[in-house]
């Protein structure tokens, strides 16, 4: 499986990342020699083995339902790049219509 | 006075012999006066750092101080401190003053201990060069042309040039252990979920590890003592008692078992390695250890494991960044679309976004079984090589990195870069601890040795790293022109 640069084009709008012509195929040379290492796994037998997604294998802890955190709304809003009446605001999604 | 250890600042602190302000103001003297050469500060929390110097001197006068009560220490730029920019070494987040404490900064502060500032590290913890980081690179002390490895690199540099006397690391691949080795000092990474990772910018959360890096495994183990500790802010933290790291550092050795896995010794290990570790292996001969010869037959799958399920986690983690609520948000963006994606492309390095591009592909419909269910059921069988290791020795002994120290742009290619870390990542995929230590030079840059440990050995680690470092003085050698 490899990586050309049309397929790059549709993972990077799926990750919100934009890459400019030139750098799709710089980027998609250096992806192929990165995905290149994994054909390896391909050869080894897993016939069976259960995937491992945490070290520890541990369970979620659980909690009782209890407010612990107060509101710090102004505080959280202070750092970020566009706010109006507690609300973040964005480039408008929906026509005035 | 910067040659010494923790336990002697803390010891002299207590007598009086400086107050916690002078020690800090001596630290913040030498990072203006030698730091222009390193770069590895991105920032100096000078008037922070007196203000709790004064606070610590008065619990040392009241008699109710800690162990590292007014010690100063430096933080990776990775933990959120309040009040201060917390970068994470990028563009991205050069604008961002953390509204909260990471847990582990909390309970430094606790404790009593001294910020001095935050250090230089790659972008978002990803990179073994400190090449990556939107701040420029750190140079390695030893020599200046060199790197400090990465990620932990600005932590490791400053440590090794004495400009604190102590660091944190985080390491997902071995960004505190490869840099530590590269660097000629002390790092350990514990047993994922030992430490908190709350407030800590999250990489690859199930290998992501906070750890301390030091001079000595005995300044390890005191650090160890205030960082480790279930956290409930942190639902993988674990729940299990702390042991005093400190209490069994100095019981023998005698009997102990030291496993040698063969595929970590094979070919591509600088012979200048392989010989200082033949060395450190005589002066634990020497203290009664046995070594036993073993086989890790999954060794060389881990690189193949760790850069899908890295890329992975960390495309899914960096979803974050959206230029919503906080970090770079570009100019006049046309649409929300164009605001995502310019943000994130304006402010992420060309690493980040390799990684992000691979993650989100391996995750991507009709690829997730080929790529990263085949992944984790990889990475079981490397655990399970591990675990069965482990029931016939006590430690593992291998090298950290496959040689010392490259020169600063050597490696452009990042397949080459990331083999830098082949002999540390099958432990955070694992999940075990593992700690570096300095064994020795190789023209005149440090050469490190990994003991790597079953969970929740970190005492066992220690006390090991610290019998050989009291029959060993390659721990107190320090680059001359600091």
């Amino acid at each position: 499986m490899s990586l050309d640069p049309a397929k790059l084009q549709a993972v990077a709008n799926l990750a919100r990342l934009s890459v400019s012509e030139d750098e799709l195929n710089q980027f998609a040379a250096k992806l192929n020699s990165i995905l290149a290492l994994n054909e390896r796994l391909s050869l080894v037998d897993t016939t069976g083995v259960e995937p491992l997604s945490h070290p520890l294998e541990l369970n979620q802890p659980l909690r009782h339902d209890l407010i612990t955190e107060h509101n710090q709304r102004e505080l959280f809003q202070k750092i970020a790049p566009l706010t109006k009446a507690g609300l973040y605001l964005v480039p408008q999604v929906m026509d005035n219509e | 006075m910067h040659h010494k250890t923790l336990a002697e600042l803390s010891q002299a602190l207590k007598n009086k012999e400086y107050s916690s302000r002078e020690l800090t103001q001596y630290f913040l003297d030498r990072i203006k006066q030698h730091d222009t050469q390193l770069n590895s500060f991105i920032t100096v929390t000078e008037e922070l750092a007196l203000k709790q110097a004064d606070l610590a001197d008065q619990r040392l006068a009241k008699g109710d101080a800690e162990a590292l009560t007014g010690i100063p220490l430096a933080q990776k730029d990775i933990f959120c401190t309040q009040g201060v920019k917390t970068s994470c070494g990028s563009k991205m987040l050069d604008n961002f003053i953390a509204p909260y404490d990471a847990t582990l900064i909390r309970r430094c502060n606790e404790a009593g201990m001294v910020m001095l500032g935050k250090t230089n590290m790659d972008e978002l913890a990803m990179g073994s060069s400190n090449e990556t980081s939107f701040y420029g690179p750190v140079a390695n002390p030893w020599d200046l042309e060199r790197t400090p490895g990465g990620s932990s690199g600005g932590s490791a540099a400053a440590v090794a040039a004495y400009l604190t006397p102590a660091a944190t690391g985080t390491d997902t691949g071995g960004s505190i252990r490869q840099p530590a080795a590269l660097c000629g000092i002390t790092g350990l990474k514990p047993t994922y979920g030992r430490i908190s990772r709350y407030g800590m910018t999250a990489f690859a959360s199930s290998l992501d590890q906070a750890g301390p890096m030091a001079r000595s495994a005995e300044d390890v183990a005191l650090l160890m003592n205030v960082f480790a500790g279930h956290d409930p802010l942190d639902s993988t933290s674990v729940q299990k008692e702390v042991p005093d790291y400190t209490a069994d550092l100095k019981s023998p050795l005698k009997d102990l078992k030291i496993g040698l896995p063969k595929e970590y010794f094979g070919e591509g290990l600088n012979p200048a390695i392989a010989e200082a570790l033949e060395k450190a292996k005589a002066v634990f001969a020497q203290q009664g250890v046995q070594f036993v010869d073993l086989s890790l037959p999954h060794t060389d799958l881990a690189l193949s494991v760790y850069y899908i399920l890295a890329p992975a986690e960390c495309s899914s983690n960096l979803s974050r960044f959206d230029g919503v609520r906080y970090g770079y948000r570009c100019k006049d963006p046309k649409d929300l679309e164009d605001m995502y994606c310019r943000s994130r492309s304006e402010a992420f390095g060309e690493e980040v976004k390799r990684r992000i591009l691979i993650g989100t592909y391996v995750l991507s419909q009709g690829f997730y079984d080929a790529y990263y269910l085949k992944a984790q059921q990889v990475r079981r069988l490397i655990r399970d090589d591990f675990t069965k290791a482990f029931q016939s020795v006590d430690l593992i002994l291998a090298p950290t990195t496959p040689t010392t120290a490259f020169k600063l742009k050597e490696i452009t290619d990042p397949v080459s870069m990331y083999l830098s870390d082949i002999y540390t990542l099958a432990l955070n995929l694992a999940g075990l601890p593992g700690l570096s230590l300095p064994v020795g030079f190789s023209e005149g840059l440090p050469i490190g040795m990994q003991l790597i440990g079953n969970y929740f050995s970190e005492a066992t680690l220690l006390k090991t790293a610290h019998q050989y470092q009291c029959a060993s003085d390659w721990h107190l050698q320090f680059p001359k022109n600091f």
